[in-house]
């Protein structure tokens, strides 16, 4: 399933396209919100992990406001119930993922990604 | 003793596109059981499957290591993926399912940032051309065919296995013993500097099995 924590690890990786290829520009999505268990430990592990204004960024641009431009230094609940629903609630059923670079268009289907690469496009 | 993942979702139609766990898939549940303390007071926070198929093994790591972890899984063949999604679903453990080859689109942002690797790779040696096209068409015959001495798919990505492992990342491989287990340990150790043991081995019918675990062979300081 594509969640917003998955989406913050996936860069695209055709070939020669190594600069701006990151934060991959959802598109024509389809969302569903699932409730997941709030497991705050893992989130405060997890957070040194994320690449924060490409997070805030793509959460903006699906419509949710609730996180800082800025990575708060002091973590509160509230904050990190925030990104908790943004990390792993958010899910995208369907539409795809546009790299701001090179333009190519990655689908989801069924919640899954498809990062496949035709042969002449592979590094 | 953890129990082998739920797998009564899927059906025959599944198994004719995604491998079914076998002799050797039941050898790494034991492995990973049997480093089981060892994985836990690792305290990983990123583990990563490649070709995870059925999603049996994530699954069962899953079930082990609990919620406080992100597991990934990559697999070229899209049915896989939808097998291993659905097989987290079944297990109650939550699988991020990626249809790609190896590891390459999490490359440059998971660099030397996980935890848990684990790859039970087409391993059978076949012909080059078999396991080429196999790859090519992303199909269930991917799952086995592994052209000269089985190491031809493997080989890829133990080129790039080191810059995904953390400090204390472990990278788990099934392997045959006709793919030259010395040498592949030889090899890891003296390219990439990781270090490596057989966890468990098993002979199940023609197939020698190997369990091999990878760590970062540390600098020892003397003085």
């Amino acid at each position: 399933m594509v969640r917003l924590v998955t989406h913050n690890l996936l860069a695209c990786h055709a070939k020669d396209c190594n600069t701006n290829n990151f934060p991959l520009v959802f598109q024509n999505v389809q969302l569903e919100i699932r409730e997941a268990e709030f497991n705050s430990d893992f989130i405060r592990n997890f957070l040194p992990k994320i690449e924060w204004n490409a997070l805030v960024k793509t959460a903006y641009e699906l419509g949710d406001t609730s996180l800082p431009q800025d990575q708060p230094e002091m973590v509160d609940d509230e904050f990190l119930k925030n990104l908790h629903h943004v990390l792993f609630e958010i899910h995208i059923i369907e539409g795809g993922m546009v790299c701001p670079n090179c333009k190519h268009n990655y689908p989801i289907s069924d919640g899954i990604p498809n990062m496949l690469l035709a042969e002449h496009e592979i590094a | 003793m953890i129990p082998t993942p739920d797998l009564s979702h899927l059906t025959s139609e599944d198994y004719a596109l995604t491998y079914e766990p076998a002799e050797d898939t039941f050898l790494f549940l034991d492995a990973l059981e049997s480093d089981v303390e060892d994985l836990k007071n690792s305290r990983p926070l990123i583990c990563l499957e490649i070709g995870s198929g059925s999603g049996c093994v994530s699954s069962f790591i899953g079930q082990i290591l609990g919620p406080s972890v992100l597991y990934l899984c990559t697999d070229i063949n899209p049915h896989a993926c939808r097998c291993s999604q659905s097989t987290g679903k079944q297990n109650k453990v939550s699988l991020e399912c990626v249809n790609t080859s190896f590891a390459s689109p999490l490359m440059s942002r998971l660099r030397h940032q996980v935890d848990v690797v684990l790859f039970n790779p087409p391993y059978v040696p076949t012909e080059y051309e078999e396991a080429h096209i196999a790859q090519q068409a992303k199909s269930i015959s991917g799952a086995w065919a592994g052209g000269y001495d089985g190491m031809q798919v493997t080989n890829t990505f133990l080129e790039t296995v080191k810059d995904l492992l953390s400090d204390k990342g472990r990278f788990y491989l099934v392997a045959l013993k006709q793919n030259n287990i010395p040498e592949i340990q030889r090899r890891m150790l003296d390219e990439h500097n990781l270090e490596s043991e057989v966890v468990l081995q098993r002979r199940a019918g023609r197939e020698h099995l190997f369990i091999l675990r990878f760590t970062i062979k540390k600098k020892v300081i003397t003085s």
